[in-house]
Formats: structure tokens, C-alpha cells, sequence
């Protein structure tokens, strides 16, 4: 019993850690820079946006749902952030509790909406998007809004180790999630909700309620994603974020986390953010132009994809 | 009439597994005659027709088809061997157009391109040929009334060049006028040569246009007969044989007379004003024709249909949590009160069929059993689940094992043994035994006698009137949308509950008040259950 867990534990991670390990090596063989501590600040230092995105993206698909509007709700809580700190002098705890409270707004808002009214959440976080990348712009009258040291050190390494605050934070972040996911009430409903709506209906569970609050989480999460990013560029910038929630969807995906809900994992969501970050980093190091290194990118997803598809089948089959 | 045989049937068989659904079953159809399959539900009509139309194939026995061995191996095969089916279910595709639907297989087009105004010509031609010319052509199929689109379905068949053409319930969705079109075409047809075999629970509409009865029961052929000789009376005693129906030494009751569950008045949709009363340790069985809403019934009580008027009153009502006018208003509500439901259909709303037998058989009780503050108590969970597991004998490597891989016998044991673990007072089965093996099927009979015994209630709907023999304290059958008679132990027999299940269909002047305007029945003018 125990052994055929462990079994399981290494089937479910061992593929992704695989794919990431190769990667590093790959990229140590060909470039003489990338196997060195800086390397791992630059990825510390890019991961944490996007792994509290994903984060919140994992909980959303499991559910069935997507999310689209995470960007704009990372770029909104950047500029309520920006505005209240630099212009009203607010302390970055209490700014970033606002944030978090528009952002987790909006989100709940998405998801009262399309779950409320059974619309596809495909196309009212679509609307979000354009709605809350509108408010951002409206706040910060589209200039870009120069906060400073105030907020610098959430994402500079604690200094002799590594890691910033941001980076311990997603990471605590994912620890979370997972928790939430595989050891409470919540966590086994939303798969449940994912896997078989009706079912769950028809064995006494309302579950409306746990998916609204799921796209709320997903809100929250941008908050902190705000956060991050805002800490790493000194500056809350209202055209930032554009298009990271196909990062954070793909890094969903290549974690294993199924687009037509019931299955994911939050641990690999988050090796699938390292993936992302690894490749990007290691193929800006060893030069490669920019318009490779999409086609590359694009390339990764898909065959991870791949890859896992393939495992379903083999682990159905035998 | 032409005498000539078109279509011989030779020991045909079909076998799912374990279970013989058509045995042996011999006929023949003469070309020009329309020829009744009757049967009670499960019988093999359907099958049986299945088979003949290439839609599924026989496990064994052979056809013979004019002067040539038959052998379809896809509709579209007997489609080009002349024989044609208009299915219960509609197979009409909502969104395209009236013509795109009756012209489907054959659109008129020019190199790939649809040539719009030969469609709807020809499209016009055929509805004008069966009386439909109040049809628009260019009307989505979904905007047409059920009646309507069954004859559009039934129109598209006919205009086919067919020998043989099959109908199975064609007039299930029709009004009596329409009805009457049909039967016009049908005779029609029958002077033009064509066989038709002809599926219906309207036995007085058996008795008017069929030729000659073919009786099927339990998958086995019984016999043939001409219409002419035949009373409905004598077709119900036909299809319900003389099977023993009160084998009562092997039969213990429960029954309590302290009562457990109260339907009053409920209506819901087709359900129509149905009272019933279940005690503590009873088993009520419910059966009834298919489509007579009996699994409406159980969804109505359950809270999975919003009932629009009636009762549903549990004797337990310390933790009930209900509305106002006494119904369930979603299934939490009636799980809280200590209702639960077996559904018919596990896979599609009854299991979350991949993930795990310990998952699917905590799920309603998650909350209540197996956490606290919000977190799941892993241990406990394993404990119980082992623990039911051994105790149904469910058939499995490990309690991690998804529920798909099951044996659907299996299967079903965890969708009960979910609402064991949530210790529910009244259990609603909807055919608790649909595809499972025999000794799966033993193992949930005795199941509910545990389930009696322990003092709890149950309501088994099911079409297996032999298993409600073997189970039940009493049944209620159901005939379009009423609960018609309830017969105990010592005054069922199959005959009687086949014709309280037939009685809305065979009573003369059955017109439901408010369906017909005065002067559109004249007397002796039998409407076949007009549902217009």
C-alpha cells in the first residue's frame, strides 16, 4: 500500500521534475553561465507573479472554469498598490490588503456571475479582463506610478540567501494551495464539482457556493501576484502583466492540470512556472532571438501536453 | 393481402456480457402487412429492431431478407438493403433547418456547394406528400413542437424508397389528429407493398391498423397472431405470461406501521397530484410503462426537479431543513432530512466514475462524518470505507481504485454504499439492478431486505416486475404521470399490474379534460391518449 503510493508520488511528479532537470542541463552544457548561483536569483526572482497566478489558475480549472482576467486583476492591485502608497502614503500592509480586497472582488464577481448564471467563464472573465485592464488605467490615469524602496525590498533576496520575501511567499502559496486541495472538505468538493457537477448535486452538495469562492481565491491571488511584480519593477505600471494568463494557464497544463476539470495539482502547477521560467532564462543566456525563443516556448507546451496525454492513456490501460 | 415473406428472422440473440436480453427469437413479416412487436418494457422489442435496422449487431441467429441472407452490419448497410427506422428518441439535429434535416444524408449540392432553392423544393415536396404543408422548410428543426418533429422524423423515413420500415413508438409524442395522418400514410404504404413493423404500448391503436401481433417476453417469442381475433385484454394476458408472482415463503416483511415518508399531492412536470406513504422497514416497489414518470417521480420527491405543488414529509423532522410548502427545493435539502437516491443512470449523475471508490463512497458525508474545521480526517475516512467495502463485497484492488474500473455491479454497490456511510432514513432506488449480473443483483435484493430490517424505508422503481415480486411489500404502478393502483403481497399478480399499467391506454373515451375541445371527440371516437 505504502509502496504503490510512493509509486504513484513519483509517476505524478517524476515526469515534470524529468522534463525541468533536463532542461538545466541542457542549458548548463550550453552556456558556461547558466549553472551559477546568479542564474537562480534571476529565476527566484522572475517566479513568484506567475506561480501565485497559477496558484489560483490550478483551483479555477479543476472546477472546470478558466480564468482570462487574471492580468488585468495583477495589473489593477499593482495600481491600487502604486496609488495608495505613493500618492496617499498608506503602508504596504494595509495597501495590500486593498488590493487584495479589488481583486478578490472582481474575481468573486466572475465567479457569481458564471456560475450564478451558468455562463461559460470563458467569456465574463474575458469581460473582466477588459474591464479591470480599463480601471487600472483609470486609477493611474494610464502613467505608470514610481513607488520606490518602500516596496523594492519584498522582492530583493534576504540577504545572504537567495530567495526574496515574494519567492518564500509563492512558495508558501503553492504549499497552501496543495493543502487546501488534497487535505480539506473544500479542496475534495472542487475536484468532485470538476469531475461530475450532477453527481455531486445529486449526492446533497450545493456547489455553487465552492465554486464562486474558488474564482474569488483566484482574485487573491492576483493581489499577491500584484505584489510580486510591483516589488520587482519598483513600479506599479498599468500596461504591465498583458497576456500572463496564458503563462499561467500553460503552466497549468503542463502540470497536468486538466482543461475539462477534476484534475490537477498544485505542486506541479508550480514545477510547470519553473519550467516556463527555466526555459525563458536559459534561452535568453545562451542567445537566442526572440522569435525562437516563442517558437520554442510554444513548442515545450505542446509536447508537454503531449507527454501527458500519453501517461493518461498508458495509466488507463493498465 | 400479399402473402409473400420478406423478412425471416432465425434464432436471433443478443447477449450483453452476462445478461441474455433476445433469445431465440423466430419470425417472419410479410411485404403489405404492418405487423405489432408487443411486449412489456424490456420485453426485446427494441432490440429486437435494433438488430433488424443494422444498429447493433446479434450475438447469434441469422436473417433472411427477400431471397437473400441479411446480415446489417450499420444502418446505412440496411438503408441500402431497404430498410428504414424512425427511432423513439428523436435523431433530428435542432439547429439546422426543417429541409437540412428531412434531405440530411442526400443534401442537393453542386460540387460541395448547397443548392438552397432545390433543397427547400424538394424538402416542400415531401412534407406536402405527408400532410405537413403547414411546416415552414426553412425552420430550425428545434422550433417545432414535439409532435411536429416526430412526423418531420417520421416524413424523412417515408420518403425513402424502404421494403421495410420500422416504428418504434412513432406515436408516443403525437396528437390524435396527427396520429390519424400517420395511420393514413401507413396504410398507404401497406397497399404499396412495404412491411412495417410496428412498436406501441397503444393497444386499442394495435388493434385498429395492425395485420397480425408478434408477442415478445422476456426476450423469449411467445407467438403470432392476427389482429382480428384479439381483444387488448387478451394481448396484456399475453405479454404477462403466467409467471409466479406470489412466491411469498421466500418473502419476510419489515413493514413497521410507524411511517417514514409522506407524498402528498406532488406535481412536477409530467408527475401529476401523486400520493404515496412508505413506513419504516417497508419496500415499496413502483412500476409502470417506460415514460410513465416514475423516475420523475423520484427526482420530484428528491428536490432534483422543482415540484410545483404537494408535499414531501419526513417523520424525522429534527434536523429537516425544508421549505415553507413542505418540498425539497435541491437534493441538499432532502439529504439533510435523510432522504437518499440511487440514480438510474450511475455514470452520468450517480458517480464521479475516475476518481476513487473512497471518494465516491464519502462524498455526501464529507462534512458531516469525515472532517472537522473544514479539514478531511483521513484516517477515519479509510477506516469506514475498508469497512463498507468488505461489508458489500465490493470487488477491487484497493479503495484507491477508480470507480470506472469497476464491474458495473460493483459500481452500483459504491453509489448504495455512499448513502449507507451517510446513514440516510429512506432510500429512493431508481432500477437498482439495470446491468448488472446475477449475482450483483442478489447481492443489492439482499441489500434492501438488510436495509428493511434495520428499520429503514425504501422506494424501488423498476421495470423488472419479477424483481419487485422477489423484493417488494407492496407496488404502485404508475401510468402517465398518476399513481393509478397500489397492490400488496396477497393481491398482485402480473396480469393485474400489466393492466392498471396498460389502463390509461385501453380505457375507452382515456381524454384528459382540457386537451380536447367540445365537439373534437365524437362518442365511440377513441383518442389514443391525445397529448397535443
Amino acid at each position: 500500500m505504502n509502496r504503490s503510493k510512493w509509486f504513484q508520488t513519483i509517476v505524478q511528479y517524476g515526469g515534470l521534475l524529468i522534463v525541468l532537470v533536463l532542461l538545466i542541463l541542457v542549458f548548463s552544457v550550453s552556456s558556461k553561465n547558466f549553472f551559477q548561483t546568479s542564474t537562480l536569483v534571476t529565476i527566484a526572482n522572475q517566479v513568484p507573479d506567475l506561480t501565485f497566478l497559477a496558484v489560483g489558475m490550478t483551483l479555477v480549472l479543476i472546477v472546470r472554469g478558466i480564468d482570462l482576467s487574471v492580468g488585468s486583476l495583477l495589473a489593477l492591485s499593482s495600481a491600487v498598490l502604486g496609488v495608495l502608497m505613493a500618492k496617499q502614503g498608506w503602508s504596504i500592509g494595509s495597501a495590500l490588503v486593498a488590493a487584495m480586497l479589488v481583486a478578490g472582488l472582481c474575481g468573486t464577481i466572475n465567479g457569481l456571475i458564471s456560475v450564478g448564471f451558468g455562463i461559460p467563464s470563458f467569456i465574463v472573465t474575458l469581460g473582466m479582463l477588459e474591464i479591470a485592464r480599463g480601471a487600472t488605467k483609470a486609477v493611474t490615469d494610464s502613467q505608470s506610478v514610481y513607488i520606490g524602496s518602500n516596496v523594492e525590498w519584498f522582492g530583493q533576496p534576504l540577504g545572504s540567501v537567495p530567495f526574496s520575501p515574494a519567492f518564500v511567499a509563492a512558495v508558501l502559496a503553492v504549499i497552501i494551495g496543495q493543502f487546501i486541495l488534497t487535505r480539506t472538505v473544500f479542496g475534495r468538493y472542487c475536484v468532485a464539482i470538476g469531475t461530475n457537477n450532477e453527481a455531486v448535486r445529486m449526492s446533497g452538495i450545493r456547489s455553487a457556493p465552492y465554486a464562486i469562492a474558488v474564482f474569488g481565491i483566484s482574485g487573491l491571488m492576483c493581489g499577491l501576484a500584484g505584489l510580486a511584480q510591483t516589488s520587482r519593477l519598483s513600479t506599479a505600471d498599468p500596461n504591465g502583466a498583458v497576456g500572463i494568463e496564458l503563462a499561467a494557464i500553460a503552466a497549468c497544463v503542463i502540470g497536468g492540470t486538466s482543461l475539462m476539470g477534476g484534475r490537477g495539482s498544485v505542486i506541479s502547477s508550480f514545477i510547470g512556472v519553473l519550467i516556463i521560467q527555466v526555459l525563458q532564462t536559459g534561452l535568453a543566456q545562451i542567445g537566442v532571438a526572440d522569435a525562437n525563443k516563442q517558437i520554442i516556448t510554444g513548442t515545450v507546451i505542446v509536447v508537454a501536453v503531449l507527454l501527458d496525454a500519453l501517461r493518461i492513456r498508458w495509466d488507463q490501460h493498465s | 393481402m400479399n402473402e409473400h415473406v420478406l423478412l425471416q428472422t432465425n434464432g436471433l440473440t443478443k447477449r450483453y456480457g452476462s445478461v441474455t436480453v433476445l433469445r431465440d427469437v423466430s419470425l417472419e413479416v410479410r411485404s403489405g402487412e404492418i405487423h405489432a412487436l408487443l411486449g412489456a418494457n424490456g420485453a426485446g422489442k427494441s432490440t429486437l429492431c435494433k438488430i433488424i435496422s443494422g444498429l447493433i449487431s446479434a450475438s447469434g441467429g441469422t436473417m433472411q431478407l427477400g431471397d437473400e441472407i441479411y446480415a446489417p452490419q450499420t444502418k446505412q448497410h440496411a438503408e441500402a438493403c431497404g430498410v428504414e427506422i424512425v427511432q423513439q428518441e428523436l435523431n433530428l439535429i435542432g439547429t439546422l433547418s426543417v429541409a437540412e434535416n428531412v434531405l440530411l444524408t442526400r443534401l442537393p449540392n453542386r460540387g460541395g456547394v448547397l443548392q438552397s432553392r432545390r433543397l427547400h423544393e424538394e424538402a416542400r415536396r415531401i412534407l406536402d406528400r405527408f400532410g405537413l404543408s403547414d411546416v415552414a422548410t426553412f425552420a430550425p428543426v428545434e422550433s417545432l413542437g414535439v409532435g411536429h418533429q416526430q412526423m418531420v422524423e417520421i416524413a424523412t423515413a417515408l420518403a425513402r424508397q424502404c421494403r421495410l420500415l420500422i416504428l418504434d413508438e412513432p406515436t408516443a409524442a403525437l396528437s390524435g389528429t396527427e396520429a390519424k395522418q400517420l395511420f393514413g400514410h401507413l396504410s398507404t404504404l401497406r397497399g404499396a407493398g412495404v412491411a412495417i413493423i410496428y412498436i406501441s404500448h397503444r393497444l386499442d391503436e394495435v388493434a385498429k391498423i395492425a395485420d397480425r401481433v408478434t408477442v415478445l417476453r422476456d426476450g423469449k417469442y411467445v407467438t403470432t397472431r392476427e389482429t382480428g381475433s384479439l381483444r387488448a385484454n387478451d394481448m396484456v394476458a399475453l405479454m404477462s405470461g403466467d409467471a409466479s408472482s406470489n412466491d411469498a415463503a421466500k418473502h419476510q416483511s419489515y413493514r413497521t406501521d410507524e411511517m417514514a415518508m409522506q407524498v402528498r399531492s406532488l406535481t412536477c412536470g409530467k408527475v401529476r397530484d401523486v400520493t404515496l406513504q412508505v413506513r419504516r422497514g417497508e419496500r415499496l416497489g413502483i412500476t409502470g410503462l417506460v415514460g410513465s414518470g416514475r423516475t420523475e417521480l423520484l427526482r420530484a420527491i428528491f428536490g432534483a426537479d422543482l415540484a410545483t405543488s404537494g408535499e414531501v414529509v419526513l417523520s424525522d423532522q429534527s434536523n429537516g431543513r425544508r421549505s415553507k410548502g413542505g418540498r425539497f427545493l435541491n437534493p441538499s435539502q432532502a439529504v439533510a432530512s435523510g432522504l437518499a437516491m440511487v440514480t438510474e443512470d450511475r455514470k452520468q449523475n450517480g458517480l464521479l466514475l475516475s476518481k476513487s471508490i473512497a471518494t465516491n463512497t464519502t462524498l455526501s458525508s464529507l462534512r458531516k462524518r469525515f472532517s472537522r474545521w473544514g479539514l478531511l480526517r483521513g484516517v477515519e475516512e479509510r477506516r469506514v470505507v475498508i469497512e463498507i467495502v468488505d461489508g458489500l463485497e465490493i470487488r477491487c484492488e484497493s479503495i484507491d481504485q477508480r470507480v470506472a474500473t469497476l464491474s458495473g455491479g460493483n459500481q452500483q454497490k459504491v453509489a448504495v454504499a455512499k448513502w449507507l456511510v451517510c446513514n440516510a432514513d429512506v432510500f429512493l432506488f431508481d432500477e437498482p439492478t439495470r446491468g448488472i449480473d446475477v449475482a450483483a443483483r442478489r447481492r443489492i435484493y439482499r441489500l434492501l431486505e438488510s436495509l428493511a430490517a434495520d428499520g429503514k424505508a425504501c422506494v424501488i422503481v423498476s421495470s423488472d416486475l419479477e424483481e419487485l415480486f422477489e423484493t417488494c411489500d407492496s407496488i404502485a404502478v404508475m401510468c402517465d404521470g398518476q399513481l393509478v393502483e397500489t397492490f400488496d403481497r396477497e393481491s398482485w399478480s402480473q396480469e393485474k399490474i400489466m393492466q392498471a399499467s396498460f389502463s390509461g391506454y385501453v380505457k375507452p373515451g382515456y381524454v384528459k379534460p382540457g386537451d380536447v375541445k367540445p365537439g373534437d371527440v365524437k362518442p365511440g371516437d377513441v383518442e389514443p391518449g391525445d397529448r397535443a
